[in-house]
């Protein structure tokens, strides 16, 4: 361009002969020589230092990540497993111990119920007893009053006779008499 | 203003002359110079810390790195990772000298057809030379697809034989034209932007046209250039996978 713009160009077809000359450059043999060796050059050098530098480094790098992502993600689970190990066993000893609170709090209640019925049933016995003490000293004392009642209904009888007949009668006929009224 | 002007190759200083052919450092030389640091700088230079988690330059040269080995290992499966590092030297120098060819007043080194030509000859003879070194004679079954019958069997052989030595020639020549298409409609709608800015007022609003459009090619460039580094490599995994398995 530089020593065009001494020529001002006033459209695309005029172009100075000079340049018309050397042809479309991509198929300028003249230039072909130079540019092969220099391809052969800068490509073998870029073969070169990224088959033996640049792609050995990078599948390394990439290969270290996988693995030590692999790790982390192992170490991870074996973390994890063992604290589900911990659970379960926390688990499982909570479930002990509340099995045993529950023996021993069924055991104690049946203690304390059999003891108590134990106690109601000697109370019972106790109660009964005197109950039947009573009813005897009852029986007894009724007896003992109901024989009371004959002798006093005799003596009255008697002291009633007397009085209205003037005569005493005997006893054993008026024993009799109540005996048979009593009776009736 | 000429379209074709940009393609010229310039001698920097000549070196050495080899049977009436001169050797010199020319600009194409220098932008292949300047994409081999490019490289280096990405894919050694920001690797040099390892990181577990990488930065970002690290990151791009994995993503290279990965998006290679996995087109490589589809196409070619795993026995292909033994042309590992050619595929990536390949996709990565094409990507790279495409790329700096966009950036104004740069040469395209790919828009060279005896840069193309040598690269795609270089995945030619490399087929050939792995492929009969591997199966040996039977590498010829390339060219007789089985199940084939008996009496239209040359002329398929025929055709694939055509097919395979024609290789080379579209393989290298996709790259060259693309490259150099993009490039000269890019100059030509460029140059117009400065014409019609030449022409006064009403040339300026002409010019928003071409200059519109001249943004549109330029995103468009970006993505042929990538493209056609990509299309390259896979063309290269398919035909190595060819002296790998031969068998259709």
């Amino acid at each position: 361009m530089a020593q065009k713009s001494a020529e001002p160009i006033t459209s695309i077809e005029h172009i100075p002969s000079s340049e018309h000359g050397k042809g479309f450059p991509p198929f300028d043999p003249t230039t072909f020589a130079s540019q092969f060796v220099w391809l052969v050059l800068v490509f073998g050098a870029l073969y070169l230092l990224m088959s033996r530098i640049a792609l050995p480094r990078i599948g390394a790098i990439m290969d270290s990540r996988r693995q030590s992502v692999e790790g982390d993600l192992a170490e991870a689970k074996s973390l994890k497993d063992s604290s589900d190990a911990a659970i379960a066993a926390y688990e499982k000893a909570l479930a002990d111990a509340r099995g045993r609170a529950q023996a021993l709090a069924n055991e104690t209640r049946e203690k304390f119920a059999a003891e108590a019925e134990a106690a109601r049933k000697e109370l019972d016995a106790a109660l009964n007893t005197r109950l039947t003490e009573a009813e005897q000293a009852i029986a007894t004392r009724r007896t003992a009053a109901m024989a009371n009642v004959h002798d006093i209904a005799v003596e009255t009888a008697a002291a009633i006779v007397e009085r209205l007949t003037g005569n005493a009668p005997a006893k054993p006929d008026v024993a009799k008499a109540v005996a048979g009224t009593l009776k009736s | 203003m000429d379209p074709i002007h940009q393609f010229e190759i310039k001698n920097l200083f000549v070196l050495t002359r080899i049977g009436g052919h001169e050797i010199a450092f020319t600009n194409s030389a220098l932008y292949m110079v300047i994409a081999l640091a490019v490289i280096s700088a990405l894919m050694i230079g920001a690797t040099t810390s390892r990181a577990l988690v990488p930065g970002r330059m690290q990151s791009i040269a994995e993503i290279s790195y990965e998006f290679i080995a996995n087109t490589l290992r589809q196409s070619a499966g795993s026995e292909g990772m033994k042309f590992f590092p050619l595929v990536f030297t390949l996709f990565m120098f094409i990507l790279t000298v495409n790329m700096l060819g966009l950036i104004p007043y740069t040469f395209t080194v790919t828009s060279h057809i005896i840069i193309t030509v040598s690269l795609a000859l270089l995945v030619f003879l490399t087929v050939i030379v792995y492929g009969f070194k591997k199966n040996g004679l039977r590498f010829f079954k390339l060219f007789v697809p089985s199940g084939i019958p008996i009496v239209i069997l040359p002329l398929v052989t025929f055709i694939e034989v055509l097919s395979f030595i024609s290789r080379p020639i579209s393989h290298s020549v996709r790259l060259f034209a693309n490259m150099l298409a993009g490039h000269i409609t890019l100059k030509v709608f460029a140059g117009f932007v400065t014409m019609l800015g030449a022409a006064g007022f009403f040339g300026w609003m002409g010019a928003v046209l071409p200059l519109g459009l001249t943004v549109a090619l330029t995103a468009l460039e970006l993505l042929v250039a990538f493209l056609q580094a990509y299309v390259f490599a896979i063309l290269t995994c398919i035909y190595l996978n060819d002296a790998i398995h031969p068998g259709h």
